[in-house]
C-alpha cells in the first residue's frame, strides 16, 4: 500500500521537482525562486503537506524495492533482518525529519 | 532405544534431503534486457531515494536562513552533483514511464465484451502527470 502510494507520487511529482531544483536552477537554465518567496510558499499549509508527502511515500517506496533488489537481484540472501531494518529504518527516519523541518520551518 | 528408530514410528535421516536446486549466478540479470530493464526499474528507487535526501537538505538550509540556502544553492552547482542528478534524472522518468505502462496489466477493463487498449488505459496518468507538472512550475516560477 504505502509501497504503491509511493510509487504514485514519486512517478508524477519527482520527474519535475527533480528538474527545476537540482537541474535547471543550479545550472541558470532558469532563474529560481528568491529565498523569500520560497520560504512563504513552504510555509503555507498545503504546501507543507504536499512536501510532506513528497518525501515520506517515495522513501518507504525506495524501502521496499531495495530490499528485494538486494534480496533478489544481488541474491544477498543472509542480513535480512540488517537489510529491512536499514530500509524501513531510513524511510521511518527521513519522515521523521521530513516532519520535523516542515513543522519547525 | 531411541524414539526415532522405535517401532512404527516415522524414521528420520540424520541428512538433508537433496533438492534441485540450481544455484543462480549473482549476475542473472546480466544475460536479457528484460531481466536488465527490471533491475533498472527497481534501482530507480535509489534516486527517488537520493532526490528525497537532497530535497531534505534544501529544507534543512531553508529552515535556517538565507545564508545558508544560498550555501545549498552553491554546493548543488558542482560537477557532481549535477551528474549524478542528471543520472537521477533519466531514472526517475523511467520509473514514471514502467510505473504508467504498468496500469493496464494491473487493472485490464472491459467495456462492450473487449479489452480496453493498453495506450488508453495509460494515457490519463500522462495527461495527469503534463498537468500536475505545469502545475508545480506555475507555482515555483510564478
Amino acid at each position: 500500500m504505502l509501497f504503491s502510494a509511493g510509487g504514485v507520487v514519486a512517478a508524477m511529482l519527482i520527474p519535475v521537482q527533480l528538474f527545476l531544483f537540482f537541474l535547471a536552477f543550479p545550472l541558470g537554465w532558469l532563474q529560481g525562486p528568491s529565498y523569500d518567496y520560497l520560504l512563504s510558499l513552504v510555509r503555507n499549509p498545503l504546501v507543507r503537506i504536499y512536501l510532506f508527502i513528497l518525501c515520506s511515500l517515495p522513501l518507504f517506496h525506495w524501502a521496499h524495492r531495495f530490499r528485494y533488489t538486494l534480496y533478489d537481484g544481488l541474491k544477498v540472501k543472509h542480513l535480512t533482518g540488517l537489510i529491512f531494518a536499514l530500509c524501513y529504518g531510513g524511510a521511518v527516519l527521513g519522515t521523521v525529519i521530513a516532519a520535523y523541518l516542515l513543522w519547525t520551518i | 532405544m531411541s524414539e526415532g528408530t522405535s517401532k512404527g514410528a516415522v524414521s528420520y535421516t540424520p541428512f538433508h534431503p537433496r533438492w534441485y536446486r540450481p544455484r543462480v549466478s549473482v549476475y542473472w540479470w546480466l544475460g536479457e534486457w528484460h531481466y536488465l530493464k527490471f533491475i533498472l526499474r527497481e534501482l530507480s528507487s535509489v534516486a527517488v531515494a537520493f532526490f528525497v535526501i537532497e530535497t531534505l537538505f534544501m529544507l534543512s538550509a531553508l529552515h535556517d536562513g538565507p545564508e545558508a540556502y544560498m550555501h545549498f544553492q552553491h554546493s548543488m552547482r558542482s560537477p557532481l552533483l549535477i551528474a549524478l542528478n542528471l543520472i537521477s534524472f533519466f531514472f526517475v522518468v523511467f520509473h514514471t514511464i514502467t510505473w504508467f505502462n504498468l496500469a493496464p496489466s494491473a487493472m485490464p477493463i472491459r467495456m462492450a465484451g473487449k479489452r480496453v487498449p493498453d495506450a488508453l488505459i495509460a494515457a490519463p496518468s500522462y495527461v495527469a502527470w503534463v498537468v500536475v507538472s505545469a502545475c508545480v512550475c506555475w507555482l515555483v516560477l510564478r
